[in-house]
């Protein structure tokens, strides 16, 4: 059986993009209210029988960890996470990430909340996907006004770890960390090539003909909606609600 | 021996104007019950460290005119939206924001718990972070290899004045179970005094008991106890209670503008005092 377009929610597309990406690790983390990389780190750990393990921080029940919030840093600064996920207010070409504000820090014109622990995971977790579901000239822009944490270093610097992949609701981007410049990988199935360079601000490497985002298998879908979909209601109540229609 | 306080404010009194004042993030534990008494006695000036990130407690203080300077690597109700009036203080300028990231506040609690003057941390190096932080030092790796750069961050010890937060338990020796909340034992370690709000007084002692014993902060760190049942709410306290999430969302929706958010200080924080 082939799955079309018409089976499939954005989310279940974004979930399998994202896992895809994570492939057969160690261990996931995931931020708190992120709902869809944490179906993919659950999706992941299906296919994997119970691997990589997953750590949905702000839920007790889907983290391991039992000596305070220093414990995910500290595992991170021993290579003990493979993957995580970031995002940014602003994010620019050259993969650095806004999580603090727009204009003067002391007395900025927009403001966010702040950048949590972007300026230390994104140098020691290997595989680093950012995920932003608004893809405009808004957030990605040609070079963010605050680094909260940079996309690449110098060599001197100590960094076994960054940015892989750029994932918005219209395409994926793989990020090169020598060139330090974004490719545009595939187009989600309904966007075109075209649609994504009017709606970037930064500049990236577009290969001649752009492939389209592959769906998800039946297999896969399966998976997310009879396997992740009830786990991910015990943290996620509302989005399994609106995308699984699992009673809240 | 911490007595177990008569009054929350008796418990509170150590907390007074101009203080450096560590609270916890949402998920670990926060004395509300607390702040809207330290807001009702009109408290001012205060210097808060949170470990490492707030919510609806910096939001509210920030409001209500208690800080002067906030320490955090980040500020937001989370699914509620951002954190309003911490916000509004940040576009008018009103708010001295040192801004951080999570694991530079844990190794600064963890300096100051071990005496030592600070802490190293990879990271940071190339973000603007660190520029807006002059007191966070760049030096070469002393043990690097010869011939090598190796720049690291240096954080420097947090100290803070009062520690304070939420709690299950506390028996009458003042021994404090906080269960697998670690962060609140570097937090204690690290400051001055500490003063917890619990839920409820434990029979018996709970460092008697090594099933308690693994989770408990010893009597020894703790200046006063008060108790106040539900006393993290409208926040979680972890393995306990969920957010009142009617009431955040509410709160979100109020504190938007300056008019709400008097009517929400005059409707939860002073009137609940005279009800």
């Amino acid at each position: 059986m082939t799955t079309t377009l018409s089976d499939i929610r954005d989310e279940e597309l974004l979930a399998s993009v994202i896992a895809d990406r994570i492939g057969g690790v160690r261990h996931v983390a995931v931020g708190n209210a992120s709902p869809i990389p944490a179906t993919a780190a659950l999706l992941a750990r299906e296919r994997g029988g119970g691997r990589p393990y997953v750590s949905l921080l702000g839920s007790p029940r889907h983290t391991f960890f039992t000596d305070g919030g220093r414990e995910l840093f500290d595992c991170a600064g021993q290579g003990r996470i493979d993957a995580f996920f970031l995002s940014g207010g602003e994010i620019d070409g050259e993969a650095n990430i806004n999580l603090v504000g727009i204009g003067d820090h002391d007395q900025p014109r927009v403001r966010f909340p702040g950048s949590f622990g972007s300026a230390y995971l994104y140098y020691v977790v290997p595989n680093v996907i950012l995920f932003r579901t608004e893809h405009s000239r808004r957030t990605l822009v040609p070079k963010v006004s605050f680094i909260s944490a940079p996309g690449a270093s110098d060599d001197s610097v100590h960094r076994s770890g960054g940015p892989s992949a750029l994932i918005t609701n219209r395409c994926v981007f793989s990020f090169d960390r020598a060139q330090r410049r974004f490719r545009l990988e595939s187009v989600h199935p309904g966007h075109s090539a075209d649609e994504i360079a009017e709606h970037t601000g930064f500049e990236y490497d577009c290969p001649a003909d752009v492939p389209t985002t592959p769906l998800p298998s039946a297999e896969t879908l399966r998976l997310m909606r009879e396997c992740v979909a009830p786990e991910l209601a015990q943290v996620y109540p509302q989005f399994a609600a609106r995308i699984f229609g699992l009673k809240a | 021996m911490p007595a177990i306080a008569e009054t929350l404010d008796d418990a509170l009194s150590a907390i007074t104007d101009g203080i450096t004042l560590a609270v916890p993030r949402e998920s670990a534990g926060v004395a509300m019950a607390a702040t809207r008494a330290l807001i009702r006695r009109g408290i001012r000036g205060l210097h808060l460290v949170a470990l490492p990130t707030s919510s609806l407690q910096a939001d509210l203080m920030i409001g209500a005119g208690c800080v002067a300077a906030l320490e955090t690597s980040a500020v937001s109700l989370g699914e509620f939206g951002p954190a309003p009036r911490f916000t509004a203080a940040m576009l008018a300028g009103s708010l001295c924001l040192k801004d951080a990231t999570c694991p530079a506040l844990h190794a600064g609690f963890q300096a100051a718990e071990k005496g030592v003057p600070f802490m190293p941390l990879r990271g940071l190096i190339g973000s603007d972070l660190l520029r807006h932080r002059p007191e966070w030092k760049v030096i070469d790796n002393p043990l690097g290899e010869e011939g090598t750069s190796d720049p690291i961050v240096l954080l420097p010890a947090i100290r803070p004045d009062v520690a304070l937060f939420h709690a299950p338990l506390a028996d009458r020796d003042g021994n404090v179970w906080i269960g697998r909340q670690r962060e609140l034992v570097t937090m204690a370690h690290a400051a001055n005094k500490t003063i917890v709000t619990v839920e409820a007084l434990h029979d018996g002692i709970l460092l008697d008991d090594p099933l308690f014993a693994a989770g408990t902060l010893p009597g020894f760190y703790v200046e006063a106890v008060a108790v106040v049942p539900n006393g993290a709410w409208p926040l979680p306290l972890p393995d306990r209670y969920p957010w009142d999430g009617a009431h955040l969302k509410d709160y979100a929706k109020l504190a938007a503008s300056d008019e709400g958010f008097q009517q929400y200080l005059d409707q939860y924080v002073y009137e609940r005092a005279t009800a």
